[in-house]
């Protein structure tokens, strides 16, 4: 379009690059935008006004960039994900501070949780009670984390208060039985409702709201990723010096035990999440990556398993273990399906990948039923224990959550649905895995008797 | 005229349905038709469209898809689904409850206001 109008298509040009910088209005939203602007150009050229006058008003008519962008911003929160923030702060509200006294509150954070965890090694010596009070030392440090930085009220965090208080009574007043399995489960359901009280904090007390939610299971997700980089970074770091060390005769191993892990591990989960807040666009382009890789993979496992229990024979006298283990990969496969969903773009349209989705969360099912029926026929034969009725539970809210996804997902690949409705479905199913959690914690003990 | 803020967010969702309804259509020209039935009464800020309409494919009322303009450029149009009719059946009943009771405020409001200041004479 040389010629007349070379000046109206560089103004055109200009205003595109302009546009384009806001994060939230992606480059398709540019080109409808820039449809737009055009189509008005053209009534107001046909009117009789020049090209520059033309476009001065329809720029203007396209109202305030800022105010469009930040309505943009409302709708489209995945990609302002690695804005930190929804809508950009008002000047004069100042900021959470310098880079560098966020790196000291963190560091501070850390350290502090790792003092927490090495106090509760060298006061505690039993093994169940320090495994039901290491999450309860060290989670307070995450949560004070997201409170300071998301300027948490403090009713939010008095009230957050109670169920810490009440987890904290109920871990370490029961009577267990040492050895019996209430006292595992309690153990091991209790870091889950800390991780929904952490999730509290981490939405800013909003925690009715469903969209933080989202972002919260996304968080989780680049944390575990975070984590792992972390500690295979450490670990080789750990493990050459061990090397060396062993070579003029000193042992890491007491220094291993005694020091570095109760500060390391800790101290990465904070440092970890701090990192996930900083560094969100780096992850941003892992976080598709990882879930494309791995939902084939985690797929061909599924069906493997499948095969192999079908195949197995008789379930009923099959051993504990592998059921337990079977919930421990359908739960991956949900925090799989829950990963790509947050990191997927709501809008764009049903492809392959959402097909193959759907398979995994179909071969999820058949492996939840096999499991369910196992399950079932064991208690209808040895009757219920307190483990059997843990993994009963967790496995009927399995069946609901993956059942209704595996149906929503139908309807959007057949483009009977939107994509919304299956991220609304998962942040309305979350809190119910936490409640559950809860219940497991407190009541399980009481109703079978310790044991 | 100037509409309220919160006055066009309520009013925007039923109207944009509601032009889609009649036809597939693209921004512009939803716009453009906002400005006929209106008489140019009612204007909207040109960009605060598109988040709109994004919103309502989100929630399945529409669906969007990419073709192309008569000069041959991308331009992206939209169409009612039947979530969408419904909702827009959902949002006609509420408005027309809404428009009835201000009808009769306005007649009420007409009847009692003028009598008042004239008695008393203080106007």
């Amino acid at each position: 379009m040389a010629g007349p109008h070379e000046r109206l298509e560089a103004q055109i040009d200009q205003w595109r690059s302009y546009v384009q910088r806001r994060r939230a209005i992606s480059a398709a939203d540019v080109d409808e935008m820039e449809d737009h602007l055009r189509g008005r150009v053209a009534d107001l050229v046909a009117t009789g006004l020049d090209d520059d006058e033309a476009f001065l008003v329809a720029v203007r008519r396209m109202g305030n960039l800022d105010a469009v962008s930040r309505e943009f911003a409302r709708e489209h929160s995945e990609r302002l994900w690695k804005q930190l923030v929804l809508v950009p702060e008002a000047p004069g509200h100042d900021a959470p501070g310098p880079t560098w006294r966020e790196l000291a509150v963190v560091l501070a954070l850390a350290v502090g949780a790792g003092v927490a965890a090495k106090v509760g090694l060298a006061t505690i010596h039993e093994d169940t009670a320090l495994l039901r009070n290491l999450p309860l030392l060290t989670a307070p440090f995450l949560a004070a984390y997201f409170a300071w930085k998301r300027r948490v009220p403090w009713r939010v965090l008095l009230a957050l208060l109670v169920p810490y208080a009440v987890l904290a009574v109920v871990l370490n007043v029961y009577p267990y039985d040492t050895g019996g399995s209430t006292v595992l489960l309690a153990a091991i359901h209790a870091p889950v409702v800390l991780w929904a009280l952490v999730g509290v904090t981490y939405v800013g007390g909003r925690w009715r709201a469903q969209e933080p939610r989202m972002d919260f299971a996304r968080f989780t997700g680049e944390l575990v990723v975070y984590v792992t980089l972390l500690a295979i970074g450490g670990g080789v770091l750990l493990g050459l010096t061990g090397a060396t060390l062993s070579l003029v005769g000193v042992d890491i191993e007491p220094a291993m035990e005694g020091w570095i892990l109760p500060f390391a591990v800790p101290g990465a989960v904070v440092v970890g999440a701090w990192l996930v807040e900083a560094k969100q666009d780096v992850v941003e382009n892992i976080a598709p990556v990882l879930t494309r890789v791995f939902t084939p993979l985690t797929l061909v496992m599924l069906l493997v398993t499948l095969v192999v229990l079908l195949t197995a024979g008789d379930l009923a006298g099959a051993d504990r273990e592998l059921l337990i283990l079977m919930d421990a990969i359908l739960v991956l496969v949900l925090c799989l399906l829950l990963y790509s969903v947050s990191a997927r773009d709501s809008l764009a349209r049903a492809g392959w990948f959402d097909g193959l989705q759907l398979a995994l969360v179909v071969a999820a099912l058949a492996v939840d039923a096999v499991a369910l029926t196992a399950m079932l026929t064991r208690i209808a034969e040895f009757g219920l224990s307190p483990n059997k009725a843990a993994a009963l539970g967790l496995n009927l809210l399995l069946l609901v959550h993956l059942g209704r996804s595996g149906w929503l997902l139908l309807g959007f690949v057949r483009e009977r649905r939107p994509f919304g409705a299956l991220t609304r479905w998962q942040t309305r199913f979350l809190p119910v895995y936490a409640v559950w959690a809860a219940l497991v914690v407190v009541a399980f003990g009481p109703l079978f008797a310790f044991a | 005229m100037r509409f309220d803020k919160d006055l066009v967010a309520a009013s925007a969702t039923p109207l944009v349905l509601g032009i889609l309804a009649e036809g597939e259509s693209y921004g512009y020209a939803i716009l453009k038709r906002v400005t006929e039935l209106s008489g140019g009464r009612m204007q909207w800020t040109d960009g605060m469209l598109y988040p709109l309409l994004h919103r309502l494919e989100r929630l399945g009322l529409v669906v969007a898809s990419w073709g192309t303009s008569e000069a041959g450029r991308r331009r992206k149009h939209y169409a009612i689904t039947p979530a969408g009719q419904e909702a827009l059946a959902e949002r006609q009943q509420q408005w027309s409850v809404v428009a009835d009771v201000l009808q009769h405020v306005w007649h009420a409001a007409q009847a009692s206001a003028p009598r008042p200041a004239t008695a008393d004479g203080w106007a």
